[in-house]
């Protein structure tokens, strides 16, 4: 069984505070749902960087190569042809579609990272905690440990920078 | 967070985060008034027709069109350079003013990059129709086929395929990667179930977690970074349809920068016309405040001022360089039988965006309104100039000749103004027109409310 306790606050200012005084007294924070990106929060979480860029990199890389190498293929090797007294390799011709590919690829490659990564898609069925989340509240979630202890300090945090509906919730793990 | 106290406010009217969704989402959550069953009447009557327009051309072919032997492009593809020039504007809003930090785009974005992607939409249209036989489209693909050919990968006309349909493709993520915490704030205040199933599915379970948010503002920022050089691309792959021609008046070197800056140009008129007319329907006057049409006329004398330097550094060099062909192809646009359509460009492209240097007609509705649609027809008239104009006497008189459109042609036009402006109207009916969470945080540094947190306590 694990319990944890879920509050929001009204400024996003609250929230960057109670959550700093949190990780200073070592509670674990689970989640901040918040409306917007906040920042600051990051560093203050301990996230470590997205590696999103470096997925980008890779698939962008894996595009140009694939455009690149299929023209220079399909005009060296498979069916050499000439058109307008051009040379077969000819690589000024084959930038612009080597560049379109490129992008294409690191697109959908950052995309899909992100979409599968964070658990997003069409049907996925996150639990919303409060409708307003997505409004005008910003959430957080704190673990609790099982015996309870650490209950009245997360509450005297929370409380200090004017969290509402302090709640304490079980789930079944 | 310092605040420059000289700095014009984004975001007026005192607006609370609470308030910010609930005056954003009332579009999509009130019935639609009768000005935008009017609209959509006439915008969806335009399509028809314009279907009508297009089915007779594929039905009987592109005889039925005005072109002839010396003029082989005509309205066609004045019309698909236009469109997609209109959808510059989106891209350069979302990606390259948030690579430069311009916090005005948050209000604009969302709308200008869905104008955008339709606008591509109606481009992409003319070259297929263009073809005579759409059914056969996919011929431009480089498909492993029974003949053992593949396209030429030489050729500007194959890199616009793969321009296009790229821009397209990277728009329409672009767009939906910043819609979905927008759609989940619609997801959570929707009333009717269908409804909240609908957005719930296409919110891909959003939650707003701070991990998410991190990768979201990432993937942002780098589909930024890419869709910046796409966009600049885009039009100068169109350009060198023409530039790697041998039609004087095509063969400039100056064509990729110049349609570039064409685009922008038109493409911000375009939003204007739009937003303009949004703003006020929709009641969003203090999030597209008028700084904000300030801004975009920012934009829009500078493009039109380096247009405006494209066509006499063009005029220049026709003269300059010798050449009799290329000397008589400027002198006949300005003075042959389609000097008209010249002067219409050079008014409306070169002369009448300096009025925007008066400050009072930069922060004037009604002038802009009216500035956007005459910049959006002097852009037309510039593609027509150098399509037609161009191509009517080159260099054999015994095949000079004249073009004028045929109804057919100036019906499918039509349709696509019609095909455009219905996917804009239901747009605004079904997604939020601003960014919600985008405005959210920008609200304390460039609102306009009275006790800003950060002033009360700092720590």
């Amino acid at each position: 069984m694990r319990r944890y306790i879920s509050a929001y606050f009204e400024d996003e200012e609250n929230l960057l505070r109670a959550a700093k005084d949190l990780k200073e007294k070592q509670v674990s924070i689970q989640d901040v749902l918040t409306p917007f990106p906040i920042h600051g929060l990051d560093p203050i979480l301990g996230f470590k960087r997205s590696r999103i860029p470096t997925v980008g990199f890779i698939s962008g890389a894996i595009g140009c190569i694939i455009a690149f190498g299929f023209q220079a293929w399909a005009f060296i090797v498979d069916y050499p042809l000439f058109i307008g007294g051009k040379p077969h390799f000819a690589i000024p011709s084959f930038i612009p579609i080597t560049f379109e590919l490129t992008v294409l690829f690191a697109a959908f490659g950052m995309v899909f990272a992100f979409l599968i990564q964070s658990k997003l898609g069409p049907g996925a069925n996150n639990p919303i905690h409060d409708e307003r989340i997505t409004d005008d509240r910003f959430m957080i979630i704190v673990d609790l440990d099982e015996a309870g202890n650490l209950y009245e300090l997360v509450k005297e945090i929370l409380l200090k920078e004017e969290a509402q509906d302090i709640k304490v919730k079980e789930i079944d793990k | 967070m310092y605040v420059s106290p000289i700095r014009e406010p984004l975001v007026t009217g005192n607006k609370t985060y609470k308030k910010i969704t609930d005056e954003i989402s009332a579009p999509i959550e009130g019935k639609p008034g009768k000005a935008w069953y009017a609209g959509i009447t006439l915008t969806v009557s335009a399509l028809l027709l314009g279907l009508a327009m297009m089915g007779y051309t594929i039905w009987n072919g592109i005889g039925t069109w005005g072109l002839n032997k010396t003029i082989g492009w005509g309205w066609g593809i004045t019309n698909f350079v236009w469109w997609v020039g209109i959808g510059h504007a989106g891209t350069f809003i979302s990606a390259i003013l948030l690579l430069f930090r311009q916090k005005w785009r948050t209000s604009i974005n969302r709308s200008a990059e869905a104008m955008t992607l339709f606008a591509v939409m109606c481009a992409g249209l003319f070259p297929l129709i263009h073809m005579g036989r759409p059914l056969l489209g996919f011929f431009v693909f480089p498909y492993p086929n029974t003949r053992g050919l593949w396209v030429n990968f030489n050729s500007p006309l194959l890199w616009d395929v793969f321009a296009i349909s790229t821009y397209f493709t990277v728009s329409l993520l672009f767009w939906y990667v910043g819609l979905i915490p927008d759609i989940g704030t619609i997801r959570d205040r929707i009333k009717s179930k269908f409804k909240k199933w609908i957005y719930g599915l296409l919110s891909f379970g959003w939650t707003g977690s701070a991990k998410h948010w991190q990768r979201h503002e990432s993937i942002s920022l780098i589909l930024a970074g890419l869709a910046a050089p796409l966009v600049l691309s885009v039009h100068s792959i169109v350009s060198t349809d023409f530039a790697t021609s041998v039609i004087p008046g095509w063969h400039t070197t100056i064509f990729p920068p110049y349609f570039v800056a064409g685009a922008i140009f038109s493409g911000f008129a375009m939003v204007l016309t739009l937003l303009i007319i949004t703003r006020k329907v929709l009641n969003l006057e203090n999030y597209i405040t008028v700084g904000h049409v300030e801004s975009m006329n920012k934009i829009i004398i500078a493009t039109g001022s380096i247009v405006g330097i494209a066509y006499i550094t063009e005029l220049f060099i026709a003269w300059y360089s010798g050449v009799e062909y290329e000397q008589y192809a400027f002198l006949n646009r300005a003075t042959g039988p389609y000097w008209w359509a010249y002067w219409i460009m050079m008014t409306c492209n070169v002369i009448s965006p300096q009025l925007l240097w008066f400050k009072k007609l930069r922060r004037n509705l009604v002038f802009t309104f009216i500035l956007s649609i005459f910049i959006n027809i002097g852009m037309w008239f510039e593609r027509f100039v150098i399509i037609v104009t161009s191509l009517h006497r080159d260099y054999l008189p015994s095949s000079w000749s004249m073009y004028e459109p045929t109804i057919v042609e100036v019906g499918i036009f039509i349709g696509t103004l019609g095909l455009f402006f219905t996917c804009f109207l239901l747009f605004i009916r079904v997604f939020p027109v601003i960014a919600i969470a985008e405005v959210k945080s920008v609200l304390k540094s460039s609102g306009d409310q009275k006790d800003k947190p950060e002033t009360k306590e700092k720590h």
